[in-house]
């Protein structure tokens, strides 16, 4: 084996999508399948530039929909294979999820997202949301983790993959064009040292043994012939699906116990948010702090048990109610106001929030 | 003064300002503060106003971006008005003083406004090439956000390399830094 | 190259200077372009798709309706208003990844349906908008952010001959040829004979055209011309490749 790209931990300055590189490193990634766009490039830059010196691979397909199903490929064939895309990348790279979905393949795809919908900007939004918790014909058998800083980028795309592994659903860390692009300080580390287990990857295809004699072919399917065969099969993925529920939803709170309004913010918006909640606080407000961080499954069980004591939630995020619509079904039933602040495309600043905050409180 | 010191800074392509702003968050971060640098980037950069984003603190960064500044920094005139938007009434606004009839676009409503001969200077008492550095100078004279010291240390080890061959850019570059803080320092004295 | 170059009538004069790099050689492409059409006296005539790649900065170049497309799918966009409008002169401009990597599919059957539009494809042996990554076209050892150790051909194949294999898949009728923008003079012709042939619906019409992208090579102006001529030509082969069969034979 190829030296550990990372031994000690060590305090480091650089952008997210070299923060990505080096966390697939050490989550000991094998292969990375991926086709340029900004501003995901960099990932596979210094993917390419460090994979070889730890004995990694690269290709660089002919698009997001080859990058998709060459990830399955490569998880199929028992490496822990990932790809990273953006924007309309995503949107090609979802044919391939469904048939991860469907076909329980745990591919991890990082998403540093765009302006959209199209071409539109290549510098952020959160408006893959949606794209990225229920893109294409299924329904959202996903892991998403919303991030919202470099440690969190770090930290999490170690996690996807073992997440990925363990459950068996297609796992997603979704960043955007701000934490891609940006510098802050951060920690490497060694996975490994800390006690955190390896994602354990095995074979769907190409075992060992003779198929048939030694051992039973692999006969991996992906079209059912009856609705009702269908539907068995997709209900015990739910089945399976709700049972990973309460292990692995993770969401961020502060502030609560008092809290009148309580703002939700997931990714990098939830920075403003936690700014703006400071702030007021040293105001003497009453505000208070949700986050979610997996958005896919999304933290219901908490979200419903702040919701009552609060007389309004306040939902900012840059998109046109992608976040808001996974709050209004968590809180179905619920009478607590939701007040909408939706800047599609467009970042969201701290000193805004406090602004939009104070006047929801009423001066 | 308050937990988090936010900076502006634009200018043409070419002026130096992405490394700039590196230099500078870099040296904060290794004297353990907590630093965040965006720059802009697009499709047609190329040609577009290059602006920089930095935010300083003792404790982690909120939001990337931000409305308010504590100091913008504007080269060329485009680069006024695209920064006016980040002023309000605590930014210190200081722009280049070589560019001429440019009053009316300037910001009202900074707390102040100040006129620096950072391009004159670079082409008259040091050389064309440090002109960013001394636009460094004077971004940290007017925040405080690191010690010169440790200034001259990200300086080192982002240039260290040409020193090597040539030690009196060492020597060019420092007087650059310091010059940049003299500017400022008379400005507000 | 710093002289002022004449500008072609159909250029529109609102949206000069352009947006490409200094010394890009897609502006070259897009004057040879903007003479054909000249030539040809099509300007009311023609509907120009431009890709994603650097071949959107072109999205506002001419006096002509123009739609900026997706990476990859000017083909497809141009073949359904060509279908829809089969009188309308229908130019779809891509790179050289929009074309042979993303693309390739709809280049593949649009040339095999033999659909009467003319491709245009710059070929810079990288993805310039994104930042200088391996395209199809990377020369074998090319360094670029995606093979920063060299292209390796073992890994990921050679450079695509676009031109031949368009010829390979077309029938009679079709049109391809490989121009450069060191030759601006043939590189109009060949453009002028691919929308000829739209024009007299004989069938699909290609062309690639060799060009500059100094900005990610790190060239400078010298250096640019130089890669151009000698690393570029050498492996790709300038001439027509396929013209429409004399009526004659
Ligand atoms: C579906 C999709 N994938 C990726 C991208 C990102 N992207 C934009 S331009 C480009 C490549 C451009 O290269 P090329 O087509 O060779 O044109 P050039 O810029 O070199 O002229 C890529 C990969 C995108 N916009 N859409
Ligand atoms: S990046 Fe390259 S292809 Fe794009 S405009 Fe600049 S020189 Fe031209
Ligand atoms: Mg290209």
């Amino acid at each position: 084996m190829a030296e550990k790209p990372i031994t000690d931990e060590k305090r480091v300055f650089m952008t997210g999508n070299e923060a990505v590189a080096w966390a697939a490193l050490a989550a000991e990634a094998e292969i990375m399948y991926g086709y340029p766009i900004t501003p995901q490039n960099e990932i596979m830059h210094y993917w390419t530039r460090l994979a070889p010196k730890y004995k990694r691979k690269f290709l660089q397909t002919e698009d997001e929909i080859s990058a998709g199903f060459t990830t399955c490929g490569g998880v199929l064939a028992g490496k822990r294979a990932f790809t990273a895309t953006a924007g309309p990348g995503n949107v090609l790279m979802q044919e391939a999820m469904s048939m991860a979905e469907m076909m329980r393949i745990p591919t991890v795809v990082v998403v540093q997202q765009r302006g959209g919908p199209s071409t539109a900007t290549v510098i952020y939004s959160q408006q893959e949301t949606t794209l990225t918790c229920f893109g294409g014909n299924g329904e959202g058998l996903r892991l998403v983790y919303s991030t919202s800083s470099h440690q969190e980028l770090f930290d999490y795309t170690i996690k996807a993959f073992y997440m990925a592994w363990k459950y068996r659903f297609p796992t997603f860390v979704l960043g955007d064009g701000y934490q891609a692009k940006m510098r802050e300080s951060l920690y490497l580390y060694n996975p490994i040292e800390k006690g955190m287990p390896l994602a354990e990857s095995y074979p769907f295809l190409g075992q060992e043994g003779r198929p048939g004699v030694e051992r039973e072919p692999s006969h991996l399917r992906n079209t059912y012939n009856t609705e009702e065969e269908l539907y068995q099969i997709i209900s015990g993925y739910v089945e399976d699906y709700e049972r990973m529920i309460p292990e692995v939803v993770e969401y961020q709170v502060s502030d609560l116990e008092d809290a009148e309004i309580v703002v939700i913010a997931h990714g990098i918006v939830s920075r403003a948010a936690r700014e703006a909640v400071k702030v007021l606080r040293q105001e003497g407000r009453k505000v208070g702090y949700f986050r979610p961080i997996t958005l896919r499954p999304f933290p219901t069980g908490k979200l419903r048990e702040i919701a009552p004591k609060a007389k309004k939630l306040v939902v900012a995020e840059s998109a046109q109610g992608q976040l808001f619509k996974l709050v209004q079904e968590a809180l179905y039933g619920e009478t607590v106001p939701l007040e909408p602040y939706f800047k599609p495309g467009l970042g969201i600043t701290g000193e805004e929030l406090v602004e939009f905050l104070q006047s929801n409180f009423g001066q | 003064m308050k937990g988090t010191v936010k900076i502006a800074l634009a200018g043409e392509g070419g002026q130096g300002v992405q490394s700039v702003a590196g230099i500078m968050v870099e040296a904060a971060n290794d004297e353990g503060r907590e630093a965040l640098y965006i720059p802009n980037f697009g499709v047609e950069q190329r040609g577009g106003v290059s602006l920089a984003f930095c935010q300083i603190s003792d404790e982690k960064v909120g939001a990337p971006k931000f409305r308010d500044a504590d100091l913008v920094i504007a080269l060329s005139e485009r680069a006024v008005r695209r920064t006016r938007q980040y002023v309000h009434k605590d930014t210190l606004f200081i722009y280049d003083s070589s560019m001429q009839g440019i009053e009316d676009e300037l910001p009202r409503n900074a707390k102040k406004v100040l006129a620096i001969p950072a391009l004159e200077i670079a082409k008259k008492e040091l050389h064309p090439r440090v002109f960013n550095i001394i636009i460094m100078g004077a971004a940290i004279e007017a925040t405080k956000i690191v010690e010169m010291e440790q200034a001259k240390k990200a300086v080192e080890k982002r240039l260290g390399y040409k020193f090597a061959q040539n030690p009196k850019l060492r020597e060019l570059n420092f007087k650059a830094l310091e010059r940049g803080a003299e500017l400022v320092k008379e400005s507000l004295a | 190259m710093a002289t002022v170059p004449k500008m072609p009538k159909s250029w529109r004069v609102e949206t000069k200077p352009h947006k490409f790099c200094p010394g890009c050689g897609h502006g070259l492409v897009l004057k040879a372009l903007g003479e054909a059409i000249d030539e040809l006296d099509i300007q009311d005539r023609v509907v120009f798709g431009c890709d994603i790649g650097c071949s959107l900065l072109a999205w506002d170049f001419f006096n002509v309706d123009i739609v900026q497309t997706h990476h990859g799918r000017t083909t497809p966009v141009m073949v359904g208003v060509k279908r829809a409008r089969p009188d309308r002169i229908c130019i779809a401009y891509m790179g050289d990844g929009g074309g042979y990597a993303i693309g390739a599919q709809h280049l593949v059957n649009a040339a095999t349906r033999n659909e009467k539009i003319t491709a245009i494809l710059v070929n810079n042996c990288n993805y310039g908008m994104t930042g200088g990554q391996m395209a199809p076209t990377t020369l074998p050892e090319m360094k670029t952010e995606t093979t920063p150790y060299g292209r390796d051909v073992e890994e990921t194949g050679y450079p695509t001959q676009g031109p031949e294999m368009v010829a390979a898949i077309t029938r009679e009728g079709a049109y391809t040829a490989r121009g450069t923008v060191a030759k601006v003079r043939q590189l109009k012709n060949y453009l002028k004979k691919a929308l000829q042939n739209q024009l007299e619906g004989k069938g699909f019409s290609f062309v690639e055209a060799l060009s500059g992208c100094p900005t990610n090579w790190s060239t400078n102006a010298k250096a640019t011309w130089a890669f151009l001529e000698e690393n570029m030509t050498k492996y790709f082969k300038v001439g027509e490749v396929k013209v429409p069969v004399k009526e004659e034979e």
